[in-house]
């Protein structure tokens, strides 16, 4: 039953429950979009050591010169000093799961042209890879800007958020339908 | 022990990702465009199901209130989040299913991942300038740390004043009508 490329909603809806309960009935409600900081901290840190030391004042035991990262007590600065925490592994073996998922029959590009563009793109805009790769980046950029700027993502606030009913969790996802909308509706619907 | 569970909890994630069909674009902008609400109904019922979970989890005692955690409420969570929906909107990936889509071989959530690693650095850049000069963007709503049912946990405070489980599971039953309710397809049908 499971093994259907996609699942019918009710199903898929199911096992997506099953992953939010389980996180939080076992370790914390899931959240990813912290994870892009932790690698930029991690990989800025091998170009230049002093953006994270240790530091035995800080509440983490790490502090750093950018604010960002020595939030909290350094919260960001610590985990990117030791990439291997819960979190980031748990990021990591998310993209493990859909590769396994995509090998086991799951959904995945059938197509070289399906692996550079969805049909609802290539309907709009045509076959230009450069063009769908250019906007990809771009609203890559936008998207993370955002969900660091929220304190968090589609994961983390819409779906762990509103679980728990927090107030965070539906202002989030008021601002990311207001704006996801009609941007969707406008570009991608035929006209007329 | 707890690195087990991330890999094992990780991949659950993903995998269920995968088979709802959120890491295919297609499935996301049909969503957001309004041609085929599917997977919006997938997600709605996954909140409302996860939500009964939780609160009876938390009301018979399977569930440990500590793990609980509620974000902040503040002005650049909705502007954070009208950011984000705009790139959701135009490439078909959010954080999580841009990277597990990257992992099924999908080129342009590669490009949309590194695009992301860039945007989060630029804000972790501009965050001192942010919290700086433009702090009115972090001042907290309804005291920031606040959800609408009480979860047990003491660290956050609840803005309806009644039993917790209560409202929870009134929640959970109304996203799951919701999804029930909502139409497959509402604009350019085919």
């Amino acid at each position: 039953m499971f093994l259907k490329p996609v699942l019918a909603w009710p199903l898929g809806g199911a096992l997506l429950a099953l992953a939010f309960v389980s996180a939080i009935l076992l370790v914390k409600p899931i959240g990813v979009s912290t994870q892009f900081v932790i690698a930029d901290a991690a990989v800025w840190d091998v170009i230049n050591p002093d953006i994270i030391t240790p530091d035995e004042n800080a509440k983490s035991g790490y502090s750093s010169p950018n604010a960002y990262l020595n939030k909290s007590g350094g919260k960001y600065a610590a985990n990117a000093a030791n990439p291997f925490n819960y979190s980031f592994v748990f990021v990591l073996a998310m993209m493990g799961g859909a590769f396994l998922s995509a090998l086991l029959k799951g959904d995945k590009p059938q197509s070289p042209s399906e692996k550079t563009m969805p049909a609802v793109w290539r309907e709009r805009f045509g076959e230009n890879a450069a063009l769908r790769y250019g906007v990809s980046f771009l609203a890559g950029f936008i998207v993370l800007y955002g969900a660091r700027l929220a304190g968090g993502c589609t994961s983390g606030h819409m779906m762990s958020g509103m679980m728990q009913t927090a107030l965070s969790g539906y202002i989030f996802a008021l601002g990311a339908f207001a704006a996801a909308l009609p941007v969707a509706i406008i570009v991608f619907n035929k006209k007329g | 022990m707890e690195l087990t569970l991330a890999i094992v909890l990780g991949a659950l994630f993903g995998f269920a990702l995968n088979r709802a069909g959120a890491t295919n674009p297609q499935n996301i902008i049909n969503m957001l465009r309004l041609n085929d609400t599917s997977l919006m109904k997938a997600i709605l019922f996954a909140i409302g199901l996860s939500s009964l979970f939780l609160f009876g989890g938390l009301a018979l005692g399977f569930i440990d209130p500590a793990h609980v955690s509620i974000k902040s409420a503040y002005l650049g969570v909705f502007i954070g989040g009208l950011l984000l929906g705009l790139g959701f909107a135009l490439a078909g990936y959010c954080p999580g299913t841009g990277l597990a889509a990257a992992a099924t071989g999908r080129k342009d959530a590669l490009f949309f991942v590194i695009g992301g690693l860039i945007g989060a650095f630029a804000f972790t850049l501009s965050y001192g300038w942010l919290a700086e000069h433009s702090s009115f963007l972090f001042d907290k709503i309804a005291g920031g740390d606040v959800s609408l049912a009480a979860t047990g946990n003491e660290k956050y405070k609840a803005l309806i004043p009644v039993s917790g489980t209560l409202i929870g599971i009134v929640q959970g039953i109304a996203f799951i009508a919701i999804a029930y309710l909502i139409p497959t397809h509402i604009l350019n049908k085919k």
